[in-house]
């Protein structure tokens, strides 16, 4: 084993970005472990989306590296990241609105398996239909399956949205406020949903670890086992969910009161 | 409705193999125009109604496999040779004009691909040496196989209708397989389908590649069906009307290439009584079109089910607003 199980799933290493004068991101270094829930928190215009898009490969950064697994993937793109079993949920929902919800979650893992000239001889569902029922079954949205994502509504379309990030198992999931404009009784079924797809082994015995950006504090709170909080690009604090709220620097900047 | 595509299509396979015995010559010779721009068209639903290209040279790729074909010919090759090269040279040259793709889109693809079938067009008019300008190529044989001749017209037709079965039903398998999923993907939302491992790269550069090569089949058919070849039929005027054709029949759909070059090739005969009017009726059938059916044709099922749905959906609220009362 060159890989101790201990090694990071993430590792951020003093990432820096500017845009002009402003420095959004400046030196900010993190570690997200095996089946770890991490919660990325702080006002608007704190760098997080910044921060979210450069571990995406949306943005290069200007110095600092990011690791995966081990593998420095700093300049990667979006696509080999994803390769690379990073899965991303987006801020406003980003379905295939014309697909059904079944192929929506198909199409979310099939380019993983094969190649491209292979999948021309795939089957339609690549193989993939038992594990898409599974997770639709396990979303709660068994009964609009074959409806068109489009057709239906904002709530379901985000679970939709979140359970495609889940298909191909990645190692590693990008949740970008995955509460934003979702209504109160939803959010706690979202946060139970993340919890058991969080605890849930998958085949190869490895759980998938997320990070978190939300400003719903209860949902951050109650989900995440250890939460940074960003303020002006850089890291103010990291800890567990007790020890942040009991943080002064963070109360005065960020929680208030 | 997949199951109503396929009835449809066996009843119009055939309408397609008995109606033309019926006709005389002008009418098989409309039927295998309209059967070679569905074809054109097919190709050109998988780059735009499918992957979302907004590609304006697709006559150019018509051209250049009319040429191709032609030219070997002259030169003494099999047009059983000169096809396959049209497809193939379509596909590479497609392929090259997928770059841009990469880059720019919507209005800003079109222009860019219209560039280049004017540029192509421009080879084809200039170029005498290789494609006799604007005199054309002459003579231009019907192909035969296996001691069979195509020369008659409908011989012809029915080698072209093969062509068509042929060709459409390779572009089903490769739409039912996953890559059809993957291109839905890339048109609907790139971004997400990239998040999700898509190459959407790969897949628009292959969008191009095999519309390309499927018009350029086409070409290859229009220049033996013809007999003589000028540039004027592979002008942006014609890629201009492929796009018709394809918003028209309902683009995404897998038989809206059908209707659109029925629309394209056969309405205009149809209104040949108006004479100097044709236009202009044409042209009011079309605005009509597209502002009640912007998604074409083959959209009308769509609507009604999703004006049924409503209905529904309004009923059952009622329904439960009623009982909501008596409770």
């Amino acid at each position: 084993m060159t890989m101790s199980s201990n090694q990071p799933v993430l590792k951020v290493i003093d990432l820096k970005k500017a845009y002009g004068a402003i420095q959004a991101v400046g030196g900010v270094s993190f570690e997200v472990h095996p089946g770890e829930i991490f919660g990325v928190i702080g006002p608007n215009g704190s760098g997080k989306t910044t921060l979210f898009n450069s571990m995406l490969g949306q943005i290069t950064p200007d110095t600092g590296k990011i690791e995966l697994n081990g593998q420095d993937v700093t300049k990667l793109g979006p696509l080999e990241l994803n390769r690379r079993g990073v899965g991303r949920t987006f801020q406003t929902l980003q379905v295939f609105g014309k697909m059904t919800v079944r192929d929506n979650l198909i199409v979310a893992a099939q380019e993983h398996q094969g190649t491209m000239f292979s999948r021309m001889f795939a089957p339609t569902d690549s193989n993939l239909g038992a594990k898409a029922d599974a997770l639709i079954d396990q979303f709660h949205i068994k009964h609009v399956a074959d409806k068109k994502a489009g057709e239906l509504s904002y709530g379901q379309q985000k679970l939709v949205d979140i359970a495609m990030a889940f298909m191909s198992e990645p190692d590693l999931v990008l949740l970008d406020e995955p509460c934003a404009g979702v209504n109160p009784s939803l959010v706690g079924g979202i946060s139970t949903l993340l919890k058991d797809l969080n605890k849930s082994q998958r085949a190869d015995g490895k759980a998938s670890s997320f990070v978190v950006i939300e400003h719903n504090m209860d949902f951050v709170m109650d989900l995440c086992h250890r939460i940074m909080v960003m303020v002006e690009g850089k890291v103010l604090a990291i800890g567990t969910p007790a020890e942040i709220r009991a943080n002064k620097q963070v109360l005065d900047a960020y929680l208030g009161n | 409705m997949k199951k109503l595509a396929l009835l449809a299509g066996l009843l119009g396979l055939l309408a397609c193999i008995f109606v033309p015995t019926l006709l005389k010559n002008h009418g098989i010779y409309l039927f295998t125009y309209w059967l070679i721009y569905v074809i054109a068209t097919m190709g050109l639903n998988l780059t735009i109604g499918y992957a979302g290209q907004k590609s304006l040279g697709h006559a150019a790729f018509f051209g250049i496999g009319a040429y191709t074909v032609a030219v070997m010919m002259q030169a003494g090759y099999s047009f059983w040779l000169g096809m396959p090269l049209a497809a193939l040279g379509c596909f590479v040259v497609g392929l090259a004009l997928g770059f841009p793709a990469l880059r720019v889109q919507t209005i800003y693809l079109a222009f860019a691909t219209l560039g280049f079938n004017t540029a192509v067009w421009l080879v084809m008019r200039n170029e005498e040496w290789l494609t006799g300008g604007t005199f054309g190529i002459n003579n231009i044989a019907r192909p035969e196989a296996f001691g069979i001749s195509f020369d008659g017209n409908l011989a012809y037709y029915y080698l072209v209708l093969a062509f068509t079965v042929v060709l459409g039903f390779l572009l089903w398998g490769l739409l039912n397989s996953p890559w059809g999923k993957a291109f839905t993907a890339l048109r609907d939302n790139p971004i997400r389908a990239e998040s999700l491992g898509v190459d959407i790269r790969g897949y628009t550069l292959l969008s191009f590649a095999i519309g390309a090569a499927y018009a350029g089949i086409a070409g290859g058919l229009f220049g033996s069906m013809v007999q003589f070849i000028d540039p004027a039929p592979f002008t942006v005027e014609a890629s201009i009307m492929m796009y018709l054709m394809v918003v028209v029949g309902g683009p995404g759909y897998f038989l809206g290439p059908l209707l659109g070059a029925a629309v394209g090739v056969i309405l205009p005969e149809w209104l040949r009584f108006a004479q100097a009017w044709y236009l202009f009726v044409f042209g009011a059938a079309v605005v009509m079109l597209m502002i009640w059916l912007p998604d074409g044709l083959l959209s009308i099922p769509d609507r009604i089910r999703a004006k049924r749905l409503s209905r529904e959906a309004s009923a059952s609220r009622a329904a439960a607003g009623q009982s909501g009362v008596k409770a």
